[in-house]
């Protein structure tokens, strides 16, 4: 018997990480520089979630993905113009200049909010997915704490894997240390999955796709109110780019004998 | 304002001792304490918390503990309400906790239960002007030093920041502290390694061999050769028992239709996608591209590379040395050397 479910994908925007980050300090505190200018991704892991999400609701006649993303309007609609081709979803935007160095508290409360807010949202059925960490705070803050607004005490982080079963439980595969995964059974939603990489890759871009779910995203990106972070007590003392120039000894002209012998010898010290 | 501080560990999988990163926050908690003069508790979750105990001895500090056969298991709904618990007993200002996967899946929702704050991640703290702590944003490519004005506030530390604690053993008083445990919706049903000729990111590897993109490529006689190069990748692994990390495009070339190494998968991705493993030395090889792929070796300390670009951004002000040649025909003659090596 398959179960219709409601999964709610958070995911936040993060800029495109081939783009060099540096950090300034303005009247707000800390920032990126020409941050207003950077392209901007939906944050990868987080991606994985919506990809695994889809996918889920594929199999699963009947079930509905929303996705809840945070970021200044302008980018948040720079970036759905890419994802909206990935996956069918209605998007619920909030409109809030959110980076890095905001306060995952605040996020998690605003993003909780808004779940709460999606008319027809059932909790019986509701899967709240997002990505174990975010590439921008990387603290794995914000999805537990939504799960905890919003009362779900069953939770899930460095998710790799769902495999629904009939009877409306599913098992799940987290990972944990040494390369390995814990294997718990569930029994039914709600729950809470920060997501890893997960096992599917980046759908392709499907304009048609694109532009069904262009039709809700546009007039929800216009109904999104501004929202403002509190800073929940954090202050940043600092924020400085890492120290990372080594003096590379580039090595030409070496036959590969010669190399493979120094590489041996390197491999074996101690 | 006069500071306390709890630390909350867990049981190794033995269930007689604590795991080797919740003895390295024991150790920060002592630290801590005698530099903020603040009263240490603490606090220990186990299947048998006096039979866990037993490796703090010596630590001069109220041990408490929950005991339950719940905590055999790493469960979210348990593992917060034991822990809760132990806050509760204790009511610290400050909880310190190790950022284990068992502590991650709880630490921030604790946080919200007691009505607190958690930063995670922490990689150093200093307490000159109040407490301080260190870590790092976008994935270790900005670090940071933040302090917090709200308490209870909760830190979870990264392995190897402290030494491990070492006990002077003997009997260790535990005060047993009450927990109602929730409704079990979850079972954990065992961990699930991958298969022995499987290779993935190895905690205790001495060494990361990073594959890039460039073993799938059109090589020299306008051919791939990606068995070749999965048979060479192999080899060198099974010689040297190194981790296996890579890039995120090489593991997502499968849903591309182009040649891909099978035995590749997510749990291979370092960098921006990935993670950021721990290994005293790194060899990046057909790697390129720039900083969202260097920073998963950010934490490798001697790093070396094989490339055909000199200027390739994985190498150059990366690696400590970069050999401009065929990755292919070298590794070939390294495995040849450690094989004649055995």
């Amino acid at each position: 018997m398959l179960h219709a479910l409601h999964i709610v994908v958070c995911a936040g925007i993060v800029p495109d990480p081939l783009q060099t980050l540096e950090p300034v300090t303005g009247a707000n505190g800390p920032a990126l520089k020409n941050e207003t200018m950077l392209p901007a991704v939906l944050d990868p892991w987080a991606a994985s979630a919506l990809y695994e999400g889809a996918n889920l609701v594929a199999k699963n006649p009947g079930s509905k993905l929303w996705l809840v993303s945070m970021g200044p309007k302008a980018k948040l609609q720079q970036v759905m113009m890419t994802v909206a081709q990935k996956a069918t979803f209605e998007l619920v935007p909030i409109d809030s200049a959110s980076n890095g160095f905001a306060d995952a508290h605040a996020t998690a409360a605003a993003v909780a909010d808004a779940i709460e807010g999606i008319p027809g949202l059932e909790k019986t059925r509701l899967l709240i997915f997002g990505g174990w960490e975010s590439a921008s705070r990387g603290a794995g803050v914000t999805l537990q704490v939504v799960g905890e607004r919003l009362g779900i005490t069953d939770q899930f982080m460095g998710v790799d894997q769902i495999e629904m079963r009939e009877d409306g439980s599913f098992e799940v595969l987290e990972r944990v240390e040494g390369g390995k995964h814990q294997v718990s059974v569930c029994a039914g939603a709600p729950a809470v999955f920060g997501w890893a990489t997960g096992n599917l890759p980046e759908p392709r871009g499907n304009p048609q796709i694109g532009m069904a779910n262009m039709r809700t995203v546009m007039p929800a990106l216009q109904k999104a109110k501004p929202t403002t972070l509190a800073d929940g007590g954090l202050k940043f003392v600092s924020a400085t780019l890492p120290s990372q120039q080594r003096q590379t000894r580039v090595v030409k002209d070496l036959a590969p004998e010669v190399i493979a012998a120094e590489l041996v010898e390197w491999i074996g010290a101690e | 304002m006069a500071e306390s501080i709890l630390v909350l560990t867990h049981a190794d999988e033995t269930g007689r001792s604590l795991t080797k990163l919740s003895m390295e926050v024991v150790s920060a908690g002592k630290d801590l304490a005698a530099r903020l003069d603040a009263h240490l508790a603490i606090g220990i979750l186990a299947v048998d918390s006096v039979s866990a105990a037993g490796t703090v001895g010596g630590i001069g500090a109220p041990v408490f503990g929950v005991s339950d056969e719940a905590f055999a298991q790493a469960r979210y709904g348990t593992d917060i309400a034991g822990y809760e618990a132990l806050y509760r007993a204790v009511q610290p200002t400050i909880i310190l906790a190790p950022q284990s996967s068992r502590m991650a899946r709880v630490a921030a929702g604790l946080a919200h239960r007691i009505g607190g704050k958690v930063d995670t991640h922490i990689t150093a703290i200093r307490t000159e002007g109040g407490l301080e702590v260190s870590r790092w944003l976008y994935r270790q490519r900005i670090e940071t030093v933040i302090t917090r004005s709200e308490r209870p506030w909760v830190l979870t530390f990264e392995a190897g920041v402290y030494p491990p604690f070492e006990g002077t053993g003997g009997d260790v008083v535990v005060e047993p502290v009450a927990v109602e445990l929730p409704p079990k919706r979850t079972k954990v049903i065992g961990v699930r390694a991958p298969a022995q000729a499987a290779q993935t990111i190895r905690p205790d590897a001495r060494m990361l061999f990073v594959a890039g993109a460039g073993w799938t490529k059109k090589q020299a006689d306008g051919q791939t050769h990606a068995l070749e190069a999965g048979e060479l990748i192999l080899g060198f692994l099974q010689k040297t028992g190194a981790s296996l990390g890579s890039s995120k495009s090489l593991v997502d070339q499968g849903g591309d239709g182009q040649p891909v190494l099978p035995f590749l998968t997510h749990m291979n991705q370092v960098g921006q996608t990935g993670s950021t493993p721990r290994h005293a030395k790194g060899l990046a090889t057909c790697c390129h591209g720039e900083e969202p792929h260097v920073v998963g070796w950010r934490f490798i300390g001697d790093r070396r590379a094989i490339s055909l670009d000199p200027n390739c951004g994985w190498a150059r002000g990366k690696a400590d040395v970069v050999y401009v040649a065929d990755a292919f025909k070298v590794l070939a003659k390294v495995n040849e050397l450690l094989g004649s090596r055995r």
